[in-house]
This record gives C-alpha cells, structure tokens and sequence, in this order.
C-alpha cells in the first residue's frame, strides 16, 4: 500500500482561556491518501476546524495549542517545521478554502490581486510578472469566472462568485491538499450544487486530494471517498462512504445524526432528534463523550473511553459494538 | 371555508440608489385556519418581506392582506397594536433577535407587559413559568441571559415570546436554519406539537426544502419576489412543475448514496431584483425560454390545488400537467 499524503496521529489540541482549558480535539486519527476526498462530519463544537488549522499549524497563537500526537505530511511531521517552513507550504502545498467567503476576501484589493498575491509569495521570483497575470486569468476561467472581471473588487461579486474567488485563491499553486472549511454553507442551493460540482470536477482535472469539513450529510454522500464523524473532539466512527451511508451498524451519535435530518424522500411523521445538548468542551464527561446524551448508555460507557472497532475500512468507537460481540 | 389570511396582489418595492426593488410582486396566498403554509425560495427572493408584510411589520406598496376576513393594510396604529395579539413571529437568528441584558423572564414578559394581558404580576409570573414548560425550558434558566444558553434554548425563548399572548397566526422566518442539524430537529418537533396542542396557523419561511416538506402540508415557491408554483407540498415535491422548481428540488444534495439520481444544474445566478424586465423573471435561467416569456404570467391552476405560473402550462386544460411535466424534463 502507498504512504497517505496526509497523516494524523493522536493529534491534541486545546485552547486555554482565562484559566480554563477546552480540550478542543482529543486524540484523533485520521488519512489521506493521494486523490482522496476525506469528509468531515459533526456539530458546531466537534472540533472540525480546529483540527484543520491545527495541520495549517493557524491556531491562533495566544489561546490554542497542540498538546500531543503528529501530522505526518508526505513523511515530515508538520508540527516540528518552522514558521519559515510552513510559510512554503501554506498555500502552495496545502491550501485552506475558508468558510465564508463573504469575509475571506480582502474588501479593498480587487480579485485579480488577491489572486496573484500567493502565486507572487511561491514564485520565488523565478517567473515573469506578464507570465503570472497569464495564470491569474486561467484560474479565473478554471472556476467559471470571466477573466475581464479581475479588476472588480469582491462587492462587485455576487455569494457564488466570492466563493468561486476564494477557491481559485486556493487553488492558484496547484496544492496536492486543499483544505474546505464548509465551503458552501453560505451559499443557496442552487448555487451550492454549482461550485460543488465544479469542486468534483476541478479535483478529477487536477487529482488534488482534499480535505472537506461540513455538517450537511447530502454533500458528504455526493462529493466524499472517506468518511470521519466527529464529536467532542473525538471521531466516533469513520470509513467510506459506504460504510457510513448503507452499512447497517453504527455509532449511536451517527444514527442521532441522520435521525434528526428530514429526508426530502421519504415520509416521517416525526423527526428523532438526539436529546440534550453538546457537551461544555471545558467540562468534558468522564467515559465515552456522548453517554450523557446516548439512550444506549450502559454503566461501562460511563467510566471508560471506548476503544475503535475495526472491520476492514470502517471502525466505531462505541461500547456496544463490543458487547454485541459481532 | 374562509381562509385565516390571505393576501391580494401584494406588492411591497423599495426605492434603491439604482430605481426601485421588486421585494414581493403581486402575490396571492391564502393559508387556512390551523394549516401551515411553507414558503421557499433563495436567498433574495422576498420571503422574509413577504412575512413581514403578513403581520404589518411592513405596510404594502399595493395590494390587501385578509385576517379574518379584514384588510389590515388599512388598520391604523392602535388596531395594528391590537394585531399583535393576534399574529406574532419567530425569528431567524436566536442570536441577533434577544436583547442581551434581559434575562429570559424578562424576555418572556415584554410582550404580556407591552400589552397589558395580565393585571398582577402573580398572574403574569405564572403565565410566564408556564410558557417556559411549554416550550422546554427548565424553569432555573428564568433569571439567565441570553448569552448563557446554547442556541437552541434561545430559540426557545423566541417561540415562547411568540407565543406567550395566544396569538392565532405565527410567522416563522427560518426559526432553525441558525442552528446545528440535532438541535434543528428538536425545534421542528416542538414547533409541530404546539401546532396541533394550540391549533395554530403557521406560515413557514425557510430556504430548506426538507425542511419544508416535514413540516408543511401546503407550500408556495417565490422567485425574485414572485410566487412561481404552488400546491400540496406532496404533489409539488413528487411532480414539480416550473423549471426553477425542479431544478431547485435537484439541487439539494441527498443524504444518500444513488448513483441515479440526476443532477440538473441550473447555470447563472438570480438576476437583480431592482427595476426587473417584464416576463417570467426565471426565463434568463431556463432551459425552456421562448419568446413568449418575455411577457407576464400568472399563476394557473393545472391539477387540482397545484398552480404553476409557466408558459410551458398556459395552454392547458387541469389534468394534461403531468405529460407535459414529463414533456419538459427531456
């Protein structure tokens, strides 16, 4: 088998505030392989951007803090490179499209310049100004947007076409790992369904592997190869695609997940919502995170973190998969 | 049966820099005394204006809304305070919509307060810790600000002010798109409940089809402040009319793996809504543009309580829809 292009290895990152301490990922495991579309899946709190900042090492210096474990990036680990170092590879090697694109661009430089800012930063100087002005329009075009339009500022751009500007940011070194921090939450419907299928075409053009953090189960089916679904920090179930959506066994918080989504088409009279609340990341329960709020919790869920079950490609970190001895 | 509200060519344009916006434009709904109309649309498409001009917390350009049979574009200012009694609202955003240095009794109490329902505070006390139960929140979070509690319990502070005057009509502006899926769902489930334990009318503003499917048995699609198709939400859902119907009901993403389902993208983005052309406001859009789109269309009756406003269907008889449904997909 070939090496992953990205590993994470009990990776641990908290963030100390005022005294106390959010433990915000504990432990995770997670790969990537080369052409690979890893999704991740959980609530607000789950600790879904924190980790990817945590491998763009972008934690906000003061509060956040790696604690333990490494991010294994084509055999380096991440965490011991420099600033220097890690200057090189953010935004060339592996590269972050933000979440709202209304806030991520800069109001007052035009796309075409805020385009061209990280070619300029990786080129090192190598390659001529009239050559990189002649990237910025392949980009522009690569994502749908008409070239001529680089000298517009992003309030002259509509949601949809930010977001396209954000990506051909992204894009615009061609990373082996872009990074997608819910993409298209702040976009409409129609206008999601553009930019993901742009998303899917633009990684089978360019064989890039990605790494996309979102909430919403429909785009995971649709655009992911793996499957991480995190909950206080921690995945509690991870494999394919197929694993996650048509295996019948499953974390109890998985089910909760797709319990609580009204599905378009099939009828329910009632949704079955997971009772209860996310757990205060500061004040973290003893035991499997999600006992408090799990309506399978036996007495062993309440003192001892449960151990991942593996079958093939697919593993669970829940009590009962033990239990059921299966 | 009479319906509870109903609106008649409401239109609602707002002067802009660049001329006038077309927010809602000459729209005709009526909701049904203890039904719940789902109004969807993207963003822009005049939804919230349109809810907002369903209790008066906007006055119309034109056109009449019915409560009961009254006009209450013509009320004045008293009997629009009297309205509130009557017809409330829930907000989207639990985070925006709380004043932030009132603790949840307080926020409770302002609209029994403002409308002077009880005439001792024991009473009003009561009515409040009452109202709390009934929307699920413990009773130890009454002196609690707002910024102590998660969303979903601010959410439940917005239902019970909505509700804590036993109003008949409620208009829900996307009440759970701020929130995470779980939370989302125990909200959907506290808002049905109530519904049936309080007979309640509810027009329902969300951008969320599935959303709108679970919980409306009616619903109403609005493109560029125009009602384009609507009907029993069962019948919109399973045999959508109007393009930009279908091409929206295919564009959500299915929380399933299947291989066949189609994808038809819709290209383009919505037009400007300031000083819009005549004509089907979908057509720069859609795949089946024809000359004759450039002229106005409304709404038309092509099964049985399914209107659709589409020249595809002006020609028809009620009944013929579905061939010509199918005519369209090709």
């Amino acid at each position: 088998m070939t090496n992953p292009l990205l590993a994470i290895n009990d990776l641990k990152v908290v963030y100390t505030t005022a005294g106390s301490v959010v433990r915000a990922v504990n432990g995770i495991r997670l790969e990537v392989m080369q052409g690979e579309t890893l999704g991740i899946v959980g609530e607000t709190g789950a600790g879904k951007t924190t980790t990817a900042l945590a491998v763009l090492q972008l934690l906000p210096s003061r509060t956040g803090k790696v604690v333990g474990g490494h991010i294994i990036y084509k055999g380096e680990d991440l965490l011991k490179k420099s600033e220097q170092e890690m200057r090189r590879i953010r935004g060339a090697k592996i590269s972050m499209i933000f979440q709202d694109p209304m806030t991520a661009l800069n109001p007052v430089t035009t796309i075409g310049d805020q385009i061209l800012e990280s070619l300029r930063i990786h080129n090192g100087g190598k390659q001529q100004e009239r050559r990189l002005q002649e990237r910025v329009d392949e980009l522009l075009q690569l994502v749908g947007i008409v070239p001529s339009r680089k000298r517009d500022y992003p309030h002259q751009f509509s949601g949809g076409m930010k977001q396209r500007a954000v990506i051909a940011i992204a894009l615009a070194c061609d990373p082996e790992l872009v990074i997608a921090d819910e993409p298209t939450t702040a976009l409409d419907v129609t206008i999601q369904a553009q930019v993901l299928a742009m998303i899917s075409e633009l990684k089978e053009k360019l064989g890039t592997s990605m790494i996309l953090i979102t909430h919403d189960l429909g785009i995971v089916a649709q655009t992911c190869d793996k499957v991480a679904i995190m909950y206080a920090g921690e995945i509690v179930e991870q494999g394919t695609v197929r694993d996650i959506f048509l295996s019948p066994r499953h974390h109890p918080y998985t089910e909760g997940l797709f319990g609580s989504i009204p599905d378009m088409d099939v009828e329910v009279g009632r949704l079955t919502p997971i009772e209860g609340l996310m757990p205060d990341p500061v004040n973290l329960p003893r035991g499997c995170k999600f006992h408090p709020r799990c309506r399978h919790a036996m007495d062993i869920c309440r003192t001892v973190i449960p151990e991942a079950r593996q079958w093939g490609t697919h593993s669970i970190a829940c009590h009962l998969m033990r239990e059921e001895g299966v | 049966m009479e319906p509870l509200l109903k609106t008649v060519g409401l239109k609602k344009y707002f002067r802009v820099a660049g001329g006038v916006l077309h927010a809602v434009d000459n729209v005709n709904l009526s909701i049904s005394k203890g039904r719940n109309l789902g109004v969807v649309g993207e963003s822009g498409c005049g939804k919230s204006t349109l809810g907002r001009l369903a209790v008066r917390l906007l006055d119309a350009t034109e056109g009449q809304v019915f409560f009961e049979g009254r006009n209450i574009m013509e009320f004045e200012k008293k009997k629009v305070q009297m309205l509130r009694r009557e017809m409330q609202m829930i907000f989207q955003d639990p985070y925006s919509s709380l004043n932030p240095r009132m603790s949840v009794f307080e926020l409770i109490s302002e609209p029994l307060v403002m409308n002077k329902v009880y005439p001792t505070y024991r009473e009003m006390a009561d009515r409040i810790l009452s109202m709390m139960d009934m929307v699920g929140l413990a009773r130890r979070f009454a002196n609690s600000f707002p910024h102590e509690l998660d969303g979903g319990r601010r959410q439940r502070i917005g239902v019970a002010r909505a509700l804590a005057l036993n109003p008949k009509f409620v208009v829900c502006d996307e009440p759970v798109s701020a929130l995470d899926v779980s939370i989302q769902a125990q909200i959907l489930n506290l808002l049905m409940d109530l519904q049936d334990e309080l007979g309640l009318t509810y027009m329902f503003i969300t951008h969320d089809l599935s959303v709108v499917k679970h919980i409306s048995r009616e619903i109403a699609v609005m493109y560029l402040g125009q009602c384009i198709e609507r009907g029993p939400s069962r019948e919109v859902f399973k045999n959508p009319l109007h393009p930009y119907t279908k091409a929206l009901l295919a564009a959500v993403p299915r929380p399933r793996l299947d291989e066949s389902l189609k994808k038809e993208i819709i290209r383009g983005e919505v037009s400007d809504p300031v000083n819009p052309k005549p004509g089907c406001r979908f057509a720069p859009r859609c795949d089946f543009f024809t000359g004759v789109c450039t002229k106005d269309i409304e709404l038309k009756e092509v099964n049985s309580g399914h209107f659709v406003a589409c020249t595809l269907f002006q020609g028809q008889s009620p009944g013929s829809a579905a061939c010509a449904g199918s005519k369209a997909s090709l």
